[in-house]
C-alpha cells in the first residue's frame, strides 16, 4: 500500500473570529498522482481545507486547529507557508487578483524570484513552462491583453515552475465563461496525467468539474465530511441534492424517467453513461411533448436602443446595435468575456455615454437623462455587491436612495419594510451587513434597487459564487417579482441552465450587434453561436441527442417537473 | 474609461528607453535636487532646454500627457499667483534691491526683483514636470522596482510601490463603477447637482472603495506569500536589466550637470545669481 501524500488525521480549526468550529473531526487520504475533487455548498469549510493544506492557516487566518495533517509525511504545524509552497502549489480563484506579475514571463517566474533565482534560470524557466501550457506567443503580454482562459494557464505555469508537487484548485471555475472553464478543466486533466502531480480541486459544480474523469469525491457539509468514495458511487447515492449541491443534470433527468441509477453504470459521464434499451424507453416516455410557450409580456417596449455605437480606445464595442424590451419580460443577455455586455448595460443606465444612436424609455428618448433620472425607471445592480454597499446597517442600505430624494421619512420606512419583507430580508433589518453571507449582501445591494420601484431591472451575474441552494434561492426570488409586480429583467449571465428554466428570450452579443434574439431552447442548434457566445451545451442536450429526441421537449419537461417538485418541498 | 488620463509605461523602444530604471532614477533625483536647490536662472534656464530635449528623445506624445500637463500648469500658475500674494517683497528681500515697474496699495507693487524670482520658480516647474513624466512613461514598473531595491530600497517596499502604480488604473475603474452606482441611488455628483451636495456625495463613495480596494489588497499578499514572496533576504528580477555603456555615460553626464550646479554656488557666492547688483 503506497503512503497518503495528504493525510487529515481528526482535524477540527475554529478560525479566531468565529465561536464555532468550521471543521469537526476531519479525517481522509490523498494519495500520491489521484485526482481528488473536494465538494461542499457554501459555508461547508471546504474553502478551510484548502487553506490548511497550503498554509494560509495560520499565515493569513490565525485559529485553534487540534489533529494531525501531514503531507509529504510532514505535520503542517512543522513548516511555514513557504515551504509549504514548494510542496502544495495554490491555483486561486480569481486569476485576475492573483496575476502579480507586469507580464506573462515575469508572472510565471515569480516563485522564482523569491527564491533569487539567477535571471538566466528565470527567464528559461518561463519561457519552457510557456511552452508546455502553449501559451508561448503571450510571454511578453500584460494579464489585461489575454483571456480569461489565458490567465488560467498562466497562473497554473506559476505554480507548476516548482515541478513535482501537489496542484490545488480554489474554484477554478469561478470567475471563467464555459467555454474557458471546460478548457481548464481540461488542462488540470492533462497536467495531471502527463506528470506525477497529485491534484486537489475544490469546487462545487460538481457537474463541470466531471466533464474530465475524477478519481475521488470527498463531501464537506457543515465542516464533517459526508462522503468519501468515487464519483459513480455518490451519485448513485443521490446524496449531493441533499447537501445543497446540484447534481449533474442528466441524472436528475434520469431519476425523473423513474430509472434506477444502481442499475445504471458510468454514471459519472453523460457521454458514457450507459443508457440501456429499457433506460432510453423510460426516458423517451418521460418526455413530453413541447406546448407552445405563452406569450406573457405584454408587447409594449418599455425600452429600445436604436442603433446605438460606442467605442472604446478606437475600438468598436458597439456597432448600431438593436434592441427592443418589452414590459414584464425576463431575458438573459450572453456573450464571451469582453464582449461588451457590461457596456451595453452601462449605456441604458447612463455609467456610459453612446457615441450615437437613441435610447428610448416607454416612448420617451432618455439620451440626455442623467443616471439618476434614469435610476428611477431603470435599477442596476453590479456583480460584486461590496462596490454598492456604502451604509453599515441594512435598513438604512436600503432607505439611502429614497432619503437622497428627499422623501417624507413615514413614507421612506413604509417602502423600505415592504421591500425588506419582498425580499426576505425583513429580520436583519437592523443587522450590520458585514455580518451577512455574500448571497445576503447581494440580496440587500438588489433591495436598495427595488425600493426605488424600477420598471426595469438589470442583474450583472447573480448567480456567480452561488451554490445550488442560494442560487434556487435567488433565482425564485427574481422570478417572483417578475411575477408579482411585472418587473423587467435583464440577466447578464453565462449559465445556460438559468437562460433556459427562467428566461424566456436569449440575447447574445457579438462583434458589437446581437447576433441571436429568440427563445433560449433554440439557441442550442446553434453550434457556430454558441461557440462564439463561449456558451456550452448542457448535458441535457447531450443527453437528449443520445436517446435520439427533441432537446427542447427533454428540457422543457425536465424545467416542468423541477418546479413540480421545488413546489412540493 | 478615461484611459487618457493616465500616465502609464508603455514600450517606446529609443535611447532612453533602453537606459536601466536605475539610471533614470538617480538621473531623477540628483537633477531635481540640484534645480530645485539653485537659484542661478542660466543654470536652470540650461536645465529646462535639456529636459525638454530628453522629452522629445524620449518619444512620448504630448496627446498622452496633455491631460495632466493642463492639471499641473493651473496648479503652477496658481501657485505663482499665491507666492505674489502672500510676499509680493519676497524678491527685493532677496536681492536687497528694489527696481519698482508699478507702484501699488501698501507692499503689492510690482518690482523686477519679484518678477525675476517668480521666473526661476516658474524655470523649475517647466523643468522638472518633464523630467518626471520621462521617468515615469519610459520605466516599466518591475524594473523600476528591481531599481529601487538595486540602490537599497527593501525589496518589499520596492515591489508595494510597483503595485501601486500597476493597481492605480483599476482602482480608478472601481471609482468609476461605484460613483455612477451611487448617482443612480440618487447621490448626484453630476453637473446637475449642487456643489456642497457633490462634495458629500463623494465622501460616500470612499467607503465601498476602501473596501474593494482592501479586498484586492487580501488577496494579492495572500497570492504572493503563497509563491514565497519575503522568504529571503534577496529576491532576483526578472525584469531587471544590466547596465551598458550608455547607462555609465548618461550617469557621467548627470554627475557633471549636478557639479556644475555646486560651481555656481561658489561662484554666486551663494544659491542665487543676481543680475540686479
Amino acid at each position: 500500500m503506497k503512503k497518503p501524500i495528504i493525510s487529515f488525521q481528526d482535524v477540527s480549526f475554529q478560525y479566531q473570529s468565529q465561536s464555532e468550529p468550521t471543521l469537526q473531526h476531519l479525517s481522509f487520504d490523498i494519495f500520491p498522482g489521484e485526482k481528488v475533487l473536494i465538494a461542499g455548498a457554501s459555508g461547508s469549510g471546504k474553502t478551510t481545507i484548502s487553506r490548511l493544506m497550503n498554509g494560509l492557516i495560520p499565515s493569513a487566518y490565525p485559529g485553534k486547529l487540534s489533529g494531525k495533517i501531514l503531507i509529504n509525511g510532514k505535520s503542517v504545524t512543522d513548516q511555514t507557508i513557504f515551504d509549504l509552497s514548494l510542496r502544495v502549489g495554490t491555483v486561486l480563484q480569481d486569476p485576475d487578483t492573483q496575476f502579480v506579475g507586469l507580464t506573462v514571463a515575469e508572472d510565471i517566474a515569480f516563485a522564482l524570484e523569491n527564491d533569487g533565482a539567477k535571471q538566466s534560470v528565470l527567464k528559461q524557466k518561463a519561457s519552457e513552462w510557456a511552452k508546455r501550457l502553449k501559451i508561448p506567443a503571450i510571454l511578453n503580454n500584460h494579464p489585461q491583453e489575454i483571456s480569461g482562459g489565458q490567465k488560467q494557464r498562466v497562473s497554473m505555469a506559476g505554480v507548476l515552475v516548482d515541478e513535482g508537487k501537489i496542484l490545488l484548485f480554489d474554484e477554478p471555475l469561478a470567475s471563467l465563461d464555459p467555454v474557458a472553464g471546460r478548457e481548464s478543466i481540461e488542462l488540470i486533466d492533462d497536467m495531471q496525467k502527463n506528470g506525477e502531480t497529485t491534484t486537489v480541486i475544490i469546487e462545487h459544480r460538481i457537474e463541470d468539474v466531471l466533464y474530465r474523469p475524477v478519481d475521488r469525491l470527498i463531501l464537506i457539509d457543515q465542516g464533517r465530511l459526508v462522503a468519501n468514495e468515487t464519483p459513480d458511487k455518490i451519485l448513485k447515492s443521490g446524496i449531493l441534492a441533499k447537501l445543497g449541491l446540484r447534481e449533474p443534470l442528466y441524472l436528475s433527468a434520469l431519476k425523473y424517467a423513474g430509472v434506477d441509477l444502481n442499475q445504471v453504470s458510468n454514471v459519472d459521464s453523460v457521454d458514457k453513461v450507459n443508457l440501456s434499451a429499457q433506460t432510453t424507453q423510460a426516458l423517451q416516455q418521460w418526455v413530453k411533448p413541447v406546448s407552445a410557450r405563452k406569450q406573457k409580456n405584454d408587447a409594449t417596449p418599455i425600452l429600445q436602443a436604436k442603433n446605438i455605437s460606442f467605442s472604446y480606445d478606437s475600438k468598436q464595442v458597439l456597432n448600431k446595435l438593436n434592441l427592443s424590451l418589452n414590459g414584464g419580460e425576463m431575458v438573459s443577455l450572453v456573450g464571451r468575456n469582453g464582449v461588451g455586455k457590461t457596456t451595453l448595460s452601462n449605456i441604458i443606465t447612463g455609467f456610459l455615454r453612446q457615441s450615437a444612436g437613441d435610447l428610448i424609455l416607454n416612448g420617451h428618448k432618455i439620451n440626455e437623462a442623467s443616471i439618476k433620472e434614469r435610476a428611477d425607471h431603470i435599477g442596476y445592480v453590479l456583480q460584486d455587491p461590496n462596490m454598492m454597499i456604502s451604509k453599515n446597517v441594512v435598513s438604512e442600505e436600503v432607505a439611502l436612495g429614497l432619503t437622497l430624494r428627499g422623501i417624507a421619512p413615514d413614507e421612506i420606512e413604509k417602502r423600505v419594510n415592504e421591500t425588506l419583507k419582498v425580499c426576505g430580508l425583513f429580520e436583519y433589518r437592523h443587522w450590520p451587513i458585514s455580518a451577512l453571507s455574500f448571497g445576503q449582501k447581494k440580496r440587500v445591494t438588489i433591495a436598495a434597487i427595488l425600493v426605488l420601484n424600477p420598471e426595469l431591472l438589470i442583474l450583472d451575474e447573480p448567480t456567480a459564487g452561488q451554490d445550488w441552494q442560494h442560487y434556487t434561492e435567488m433565482m425564485t426570488f427574481i422570478q417572483n417579482l417578475n411575477r408579482k409586480i411585472g418587473i423587467s429583467v435583464i440577466f447578464i449571465t453565462h449559465d445556460m441552465h438559468l437562460m433556459m428554466e427562467y428566461t424566456d428570450r436569449v440575447v447574445v452579443l457579438n462583434n458589437g450587434v446581437i447576433a441571436y434574439d429568440d427563445q433560449p431552447m433554440k439557441l442550442f442548434a446553434n453550434l457556430d453561436l454558441l461557440k462564439q457566445a463561449s456558451l456550452v451545451e448542457t448535458s441535457l442536450f447531450t443527453l437528449a441527442q443520445r436517446i435520439d429526441v427533441d432537446p427542447e421537449a427533454l428540457i422543457a419537461s425536465f424545467i416542468n417537473q423541477e418546479k413540480v417538485v421545488q413546489a412540493n418541498e | 474609461m478615461n484611459n487618457n488620463v493616465l500616465i502609464g509605461y508603455k514600450q517606446r523602444d529609443n535611447f532612453v528607453d533602453r537606459l536601466t530604471g536605475t539610471t533614470k532614477l538617480i538621473g531623477l533625483i540628483a537633477l531635481s535636487v540640484i534645480g530645485m536647490v539653485s537659484f542661478d536662472t542660466r543654470f536652470l534656464l540650461v536645465l529646462t532646454i535639456c529636459s525638454l530635449a530628453l522629452f522629445r528623445l524620449s518619444g512620448i506624445k504630448f496627446r498622452e500627457v496633455s491631460f495632466i500637463l493642463s492639471f499641473i500648469t493651473a496648479f503652477s500658475v496658481l501657485n505663482l499667483i499665491a507666492v505674489y500674494v502672500f510676499g509680493p517683497q519676497y524678491g527685493v528681500h532677496l536681492y536687497g534691491t528694489e527696481h519698482v515697474i508699478w507702484q501699488g496699495v501698501g507692499p503689492y507693487n510690482l518690482t523686477w526683483e519679484q518678477l525675476f524670482y517668480e521666473f526661476n520658480l516658474f524655470l523649475k516647474y517647466i523643468f522638472t514636470v518633464p523630467l518626471a513624466l520621462v521617468f515615469l512613461m519610459t520605466t516599466n514598473p518591475s524594473e523600476f522596482s528591481s531599481s529601487l531595491n538595486r540602490i537599497g530600497i527593501s525589496y518589499r517596499i520596492s515591489y508595494a510601490v510597483s503595485l501601486a502604480l500597476r493597481y492605480i488604473p483599476d482602482v480608478q475603474n472601481d471609482y468609476r463603477q461605484i460613483s455612477k452606482a451611487q448617482q443612480a441611488r440618487g447621490n448626484e455628483i453630476s453637473r446637475k447637482g449642487k456643489l456642497t451636495h457633490r462634495v458629500k456625495a463623494a465622501a460616500q463613495i470612499l467607503l465601498p472603495l476602501i473596501f474593494t480596494s482592501l479586498d484586492r489588497i487580501e488577496t494579492i499578499s495572500q497570492a504572493m506569500e503563497l509563491r514565497r514572496f519575503g522568504k529571503l533576504k534577496k529576491r532576483s528580477w526578472y525584469a531587471e536589466k544590466p547596465m551598458k555603456r550608455n547607462d555609465f555615460l548618461a550617469l557621467l553626464v548627470i554627475a557633471l550637470v549636478v557639479l556644475v550646479g555646486i560651481y555656481l554656488f561658489r561662484v554666486n557666492a551663494g544659491r542665487f545669481y543676481d543680475p540686479f547688483r
